[in-house]
């Protein structure tokens, strides 16, 4: 029996997982109105030691469609997934290029490592392109089945370039050999529609529907530039699609500009050894250990099975790291409403969760028999995920929302409009903020009351982005260009509005309270690509466990994490089973936060599947080749620089009175112990001054460090010491960007 | 449903005998050649006692399945479909009585199917057949 904070049993859940509102009576109408505008015939083919060796790159413009081969310098260099991504970027855009321009690609890459079925979280892919939030790539790793079956039909990337004149699909058939782009006149935007109906449509028997995935967003991608895209599977069990989301940056929102309405793969009947590695028996072996050690010990530490990520709602609560009010605060009375035990009594149990097979951390909760209370499906019944922990921060605490039920209307219309949650929680929360704060009012929002707390109103305002009107459409250009809008509108104080709009390079922060952890700081505005935690999560390292107490250790961790975190997305790996379970001896290691024999665990897939032996020094190798390329080709892109990594205070320290005054032992201990002046008789105000004072000199310090730490420069551009090093130098415009910028 | 069940004491794990249990089991059920390959196991432990690695068709591999490759017959006993089955061995780890197997080559796993070809060939009457209430499904 699940049970709540005070120990008092919670009922499980009993809604029946099969039943749904359904949508396809109209399938048949939908698939009439297809025309085929482009076919072509090709070999399917399986992997050989993780490889195709060739990508498939579709012009949406001229309707071209054609194979390239995977070279030995691109497995050399960028090893695949993000790596491939980004290669395939570079040679399609140049400087001048924006994100809907026709030249911008979106790339598609599983990695080599992705598709086995042995070891948990080995299902993904890499989403690249040119954001339209901020300019530069943008990568974003995603679960769901189109990575496999796109590589099991034969292809190591997907390359889509160019822009339709109507609405289209493209179907890739792995089974038969056909590739095609069809016109979808007729078909819904949203995803929980559209990919059920593709699902649906696209398989040959409902057997087949196992071998479908479909790749789709959803309508308010089409009228604001936070777009995500879903990546559907057959839930066997619940009869339904289900997704997960390449959410960051707007990829959906460029896929939508290229007018595609969706990608659909047909793959092959998924078995064991599809990916044809080179040593089964490891990758057997492996798998079996880590399956055992989460059927042993999840339950006594993260309940991934039971909860999924929202394990630690309640913990970043305690710890007062869950972004409350737009970041304002890090707890709140009202979170036990939307704590673990609450998701885990609301989610469905006795069904199986992973986003790929063979995922025995299966967090993809599903809380299913959700009656819609607002928008176009009021009164629908539908399944939603159980919300990760992003979501119930980023759409709870940090809007003030603490309803179980309206998080859930939230999340699932985030995810059937195509947009991402962590995007829309924390422009949602800026907007509300501002609200509070006189900068927006109902007159402005044109009548929306956008308080802490009103799901309604919150809810309205993503319908309206959705329906491209009103207030939702400004809000729908992100934080950075409302807070552009709101000061060239005279609305409030624009250094209170850049404070507190919690964006960097363009990209909203993730659901993390790094203003009392400097290392956190630089673990999001250090980023590539923004502020998200995929690359550096060492808040609890530094914070809560306090085992970064120098720059030179914040500089080392902000070294590791992010090459070590970048491997994933170069292999097709979620990070979820590295450290999200840990063998019941890892505290006995001497490296515990790096969870040891799990990265040994990776050094063997990788070396089971490809046939090539690499330790820990090659793995980070590997990382930092596409690493460092990515940096410079922000600064291809016009970013790349020190000064594109400087974070908005609010995610530094306390911005105004109430914050200060919410911690005030804390910040005047600091002011007292390590700044060195004696707080007693000051002014709040003056306090605020001399706190930020301190921290943005010592997030310059932490820069110093770190950009030496990986072979950059003072300004942040990787040195041709680094770039020779890394076997980088034999590209020659990557040479020459870093010598023009002093490198 | 049917079950496989060992009466321990009469079992004397191999001591007096030749496993002739698990030999029957991996030469006539899996054609598998030698002892290792049976699924199950009966040894003698230093204390005087025997131990066993039965499957009890508890289920359990049935909730955790991704595939929805195992399901129970009409007997009760769980069953392995081997076109659905993706070999992500969910199945062997998520056992906790270490009852699923596999063999090296192979790419589904298998499990004792309680089909009785142990019972017969046991020189100790130890092993029979019986028929009891499956369990009720529970969160794993």
């Amino acid at each position: 029996m699940t049970a709540d904070a005070t120990g008092s049993a919670i009922p499980p859940c009993t809604v029946d997982y099969t039943r749904r509102t359904e949508y396809h009576e109209d399938l048949d109408a939908i698939r009439a109105a297809h025309r085929v505008l482009q076919q072509v015939s090709y070999s399917p083919s399986l992997p050989v030691k993780g490889y195709n060796d060739r990508t498939l790159y579709v012009d949406l413009s001229a309707l071209e469609i054609r194979e390239k081969p995977v070279t030995r310098q691109m497995k050399d260099l960028f090893i695949g997934g993000r790596g491939f991504g980004l290669w395939h970027l570079w040679q399609a855009v140049t400087p001048a290029t924006r994100w809907n321009d026709p030249e911008n690609e979106i790339i598609i890459s599983p990695g080599p490592v992705a598709g086995i079925t042995q070891y948990p979280g080995s299902g993904k892919s890499l989403v690249v392109s040119i954001s339209p939030q901020t300019d530069i790539p943008i990568d974003s790793n995603v679960g769901g089945y189109f990575g496999p079956l796109l590589k099991f039909s034969g292809f190591d990337a997907l390359e889509l370039q160019g822009k339709a004149d109507q609405d289209v699909i493209l179907f890739l058939d792995g089974q038969r050999g056909i590739i095609r782009v069809e016109s979808a006149p007729l078909e819904p935007a949203d995803s929980h529609v559209l990919g059920e109906l593709l699902t649906r449509m696209y398989a040959e028997d409902d057997a087949d529907r196992s071998n479908i995935s479909v790749v789709c967003s959803g309508a308010a991608a089409d009228h604001s530039l936070i777009g995500m895209l879903n990546f559907t599977w057959w839930d066997k069990r619940r009869g339904c699609v289900r997704f997960k989301q390449a959410g960051r940056g707007g990829i959906g929102t460029v896929f939508r500009d290229k007018r595609i309405r969706a990608l659909v793969c047909r793959g092959p009947v998924i078995k064991a050894d599809l990916n044809r590695p080179a040593d089964f028996e490891t990758l057997a072996r492996t798998g079996i250990k880590l399956h055992q050690e989460i059927r042993t010990l999840d339950d006594s530490q993260c309940k991934m099975r039971r909860n999924g990520t929202a394990h630690i709602v309640e913990i970043m609560d305690a710890y007062d790291l869950l972004p409350t009010h737009n970041f304002q605060y890090g707890s709140h009375p009202d979170t036990p409403k939307i704590a673990s035990y609450v998701w885990e009594a609301r989610c469905s149990q006795m069904t199986s969760d992973g986003c790929w097979y063979g995922c025995s951390l299966g967090c993809a909760k599903g809380a299913d028999g959700l009656v819609l209370r607002t928008g176009p499906y009021q009164g629908h019944m539908v399944t939603v995920d159980g919300p990760e922990y992003e979501n119930a921060a980023g759409l709870g605490s940090n809007a003030g929302v603490f309803d179980p039920e309206w998080l859930l209307e939230l999340n699932f219309y985030c995810d059937t409009y195509g947009i991402c949650t962590i995007t829309y929680g924390t422009l949602a929360a800026f907007v509300m903020e501002c609200f509070q704060r006189g900068i927006l009012n109902q007159e402005r929002t044109g009548g929306l009351e956008l308080a802490w707390g009103n799901a309604e109103a919150d809810l309205e305002l993503m319908h309206q982005m959705a329906r491209g009107e009103g207030f939702g459409r400004i809000a729908g250009q992100g934080v950075k260009k409302m807070k552009e809008l709101f000061i060239r509108n005279g609305w409030g104080d624009p250094k209170l509005i850049q404070d507190i709009g919690m964006e960097c390079k363009g990209l909203e922060y993730s659901q993390y309270l790094s203003k009392e952890s400097l290392a956190q700081q630089g673990g999001y505005a250090l980023t590539n690509k923004g502020p998200q935690h995929d690359e550096a999560w060492v808040i609890f390292m530094d914070m809560v466990n306090k085992q970064l107490p120098t720059f030179e250790d914040k500089a080392e961790a902000l070294y590791y994490y992010p090459l070590f975190r970048t491997w994933f997305g170069l292999m097709g790996f979620c990070k979820l089973p590295w450290n999200d379970i840990a063998p019941a001896d890892n505290a006995k290691t001497s490296e515990p936060a790096k969870i040891p024999e799990h990265v040994q665990n990776y050094l063997d897939l990788f070396t089971a599947t490809t046939g090539i032996p690499i330790d820990i020094e090659t793995m980070l190798m590997q990382s930092a080749r596409v690493y460092n390329f990515q940096r410079v080709f922000n600064l291809r892109m016009g970013k790349g620089l020190r000064a594109n990594d400087i974070p908005p205070y609010r995610s530094v320290g306390p911005v105004t009175r109430e914050e200060y005054e919410s911690r005030t032992e804390r910040y005047d201990k600091q002011m007292l112990e390590e700044i060195g002046v004696d707080p007693a008789g000051r002014s709040v105000d003056e306090k605020i001054a001399i706190t930020r004072a301190f921290r943005m000199e010592r997030y310059g310090k932490l820069c110093d460090a770190v950009y030496a730490r990986r072979g950059w420069t003072p300004d942040g551009v990787p040195t041709m010491a680094r770039l020779r090093e890394l076997g980088l130098d034999v590209l020659p415009e990557v040479v020459a960007i870093v010598q023009a910028h002093g490198g | 449903m049917r079950q496989l069940k060992i009466n321990l004491p009469a079992c004397d794990g191999g001591r007096t005998c030749d496993h002739e249990c698990e030999a029957a089991c991996a030469t006539r059920v899996f054609k598998l050649d030698g002892r290792q390959g049976a699924a199950l196991h009966v040894q003698e432990l230093a204390d005087g006692q025997s131990a066993a690695i039965i499957c009890d068709q508890c289920g359990d591999c049935v909730t955790v399945c991704p595939a929805d490759a195992l399901k129970r017959n009409k007997q009760g006993v769980v069953m392995i479909d081997k076109q659905l089955c993706v070999g992500c061995y969910i199945c062997i780890g998520f056992c906790e009585k270490g009852a699923f197997e596999r063999h090296p080559g192979w790419l589904e796993p298998y499990k004792c199917t309680a089909c009785g070809i142990c019972v017969k060939a046991c020189p100790h009457a130890a092993l029979e057949i019986v028929d009891v209430p499956a369990p009720v499904p529970h969160i794993i």
